[in-house]
């Protein structure tokens, strides 16, 4: 049971119930839609980036409370930073999410720390990538839409 | 919520003793006696046709139909020994119109690629609902692609009923097949098939009846319903996966034109000709699924020994109590409610998304179904992105339900 704790955090749950800039950024540079077809969760990230920075970053959409506490955390993360470093904050949270016990640089994840519960439940890890993977194409300007399937 | 339940009988079979069948039901997951309520998805499988499929393949796997062998005839005499099992449970009129098939999606591809590639045209009308499972949506929706047809769907009301007003007034001489779910996998709703069949036979149209979820729970009687075409799947009567029916009317199937070509579905081959084997096997081409078809049989014997309308009748009552037991849970909504109903209890949380709750049901060793189960269209009519859905068979428990109550109350806990 120790696991589920693990996993619904209190961090987490409060992201959940109260997302971080769930709003439509307008006007905005970037937009992307990432979805799961097989569970049906649906993230919109929008960005608005001036001279490689991330000035604002917003998203719509619905999903689980992983996805939607990790998309938060997600924005709250990538506000401010620069495009440059984002692949960075990415490569981590991946290998946090899919390569347990590997080291991890915390000071870079700060509260995404708290999303690494989800390693003890293979099914979910998909929920917790979404809006990561979504990201990543976005800033990659990949034109198809985001599936994690 | 540990309250003692009288014991359970289905017919005069305590679910104790049936529970003994299914040797899958008695282990533990994550440390918790396994509370298997993901029935609609799949079911369990009794010792019998577990012993079936591994008899078949120690003692006389061969191929059917063309040995002249020993092996060859037993397992011949078995396979069709099955489809006449299969042709006895839904009550059709001969074994030729009884087709094995991979499962229910295929007997609907088969339908609408046979059938109404022939048959549709530019203005005609393909009717189905916002019930169908993506199986009783796609097929058709291909066919109309390809042959200029228009597809039609029957509405339905808050209470997740078609709306068979709007099915009376959708329906013309334009109509020429009329596809419906017998019970629904996501809402649990049974539709009045028998009467829609007269209703479309009225305007001269073919009726084929998705039977995926009624099969296993109710009494199906092919030509009392009088519809023309009627899929189910083994794995969901307690039969193995990958093999299941379709039934037709032989007059409609000697008409239509074979699904795949291959083996075992022709007489005679040459360069400039090829004439087609008799009915069923002009639609079984190549080598079936024998082990599977032998199970299914076997399965079939199973149900039949327990009594569909025992079966039925002890899964309503499962069902009521789950359905009064979550109803008094605040801030939860049970998605269907149908007067008449079967199967499944599907619900949402105001404060958990489904998947959360089928994560934290499985710490607790209870299984369900999350998702949009394969029903996206019912989702957005009801505006939800997903449910939770619980589905039983007969040898569940009141007990089975009382551990998904006090797991629907850990998710309360969690998640306020």
């Amino acid at each position: 049971m120790s696991g589920l704790n693990d996993l619904y955090q209190e961090i987490l749950l409060e992201h959940n119930s109260k997302p971080r800039n769930f709003r439509v950024v307008e006007p905005h540079t970037h937009y992307k839609e990432g979805f799961n077809p097989l569970c049906g969760d649906r993230i919109l990230l929008y960005m608005d980036v001036k001279d490689d920075v991330v000035v604002d970053i917003g998203f719509q959409g619905s999903g689980c409370a992983i996805s939607r506490a990790s998309t938060s955390m997600l924005t709250e993360t990538i506000m401010g930073q620069k495009i440059e470093d984002i692949n960075q904050v990415f490569e981590e949270v991946h290998k946090m999410l899919t390569e347990p016990g590997a080291e991890l640089d915390v000071n870079l994840l700060g509260d995404l720390e708290m999303l690494s519960g989800v390693t003890d439940f293979p099914v979910r890890i998909k929920c917790a990538m979404l809006s990561w993977h979504t990201l990543k194409s976005l800033i990659d300007n990949s034109s198809e839409p985001v599936s994690t399937e | 919520m540990s309250q003692q339940h009288i014991k359970e009988y289905v017919g005069d079979k305590s679910v104790e003793e049936i529970r003994k069948d299914f040797p899958i039901l008695s282990q533990k997951v994550n440390g918790k006696p396994l509370v298997y309520l993901d029935n609609g998805a799949t079911t369990q499988k009794p010792l019998t046709v577990i012993n079936a499929i591994s008899d078949y393949y120690k003692e006389y796997n061969s191929n059917i139909h063309r040995g002249v062998h020993a092996l060859s005839q037993f397992a011949t005499d078995k396979y069709e020994e099955s489809r006449g099992k299969v042709r006895a449970f839904i009550n059709a009129g001969a074994e030729e119109e009884i087709i094995f098939v991979r499962g229910t999606t295929e007997a609907i591809n088969l339908v609408a690629e046979s059938y109404g590639r022939s048959n549709l045209s530019s203005g005609d009308d393909v009717i189905i609902s916002t019930m169908e499972h993506h199986s009783n949506i796609v097929p058709w929706q291909m066919i109309c692609d390809n042959t200029g047809a228009t597809l039609k769907v029957i509405p339905i009301d808050d209470n997740g009923v078609l709306m068979l007003d709007e099915y009376e007034r959708m329906l013309s001489s334009n109509t020429k097949i009329v596809s419906i779910v017998h019970q629904s996998n996501t809402l649990g709703t049974i539709n009045p098939v028998k009467m829609m069949t007269e209703m479309a036979h009225d305007k001269g149209a073919v009726v084929l009846v998705d039977g995926a979820q009624s099969a296993p729970h109710l009494a199906v009687d092919v030509q009392e319903i009088g519809c023309d075409f009627f899929a189910f799947s083994g794995h969901k009567v307690c039969g193995p996966t990958g093999v299941g029916i379709l039934y037709g009317k032989k007059d409609i199937l000697e008409n239509m034109k074979p699904y795949q070509g291959g083996g075992d579905m022709i007489r005679s081959v040459s360069f400039e000709h090829t004439s087609y084997n008799d009915l069923p096997y002009k639609f079984e081409a190549g080598t079936p699924n024998i082990a599977g078809g032998i199970g299914l049989g076997v399965a079939l014997d199973y149900l039949v020994s327990l009594g569909m309308s025992n079966i039925a009748a002890y899964e309503k009552e499962l069902l009521l109590y789950a359905r009064q037991q979550l109803t008094g849970m605040s801030g939860l909504r049970i998605i269907g409610n149908a007067e008449q109903f079967g199967g499944v209890v599907s619900f949402v949380m105001e404060s958990a998304h489904p998947h959360d709750i089928g994560t934290i049901l499985d710490t607790e060793g209870v299984a369900i179904r999350t998702g949009h189960h394969c029903t996206q269209p019912l989702m957005d009519r009801f505006d939800i992105p997903a449910t939770a859905r619980a589905s039983v068979s007969f040898y569940n428990t009141k007990s089975d339900i009382d551990a998904l109550i006090v797991a629907v109350d850990r998710v309360s806990e969690l998640f306020g």
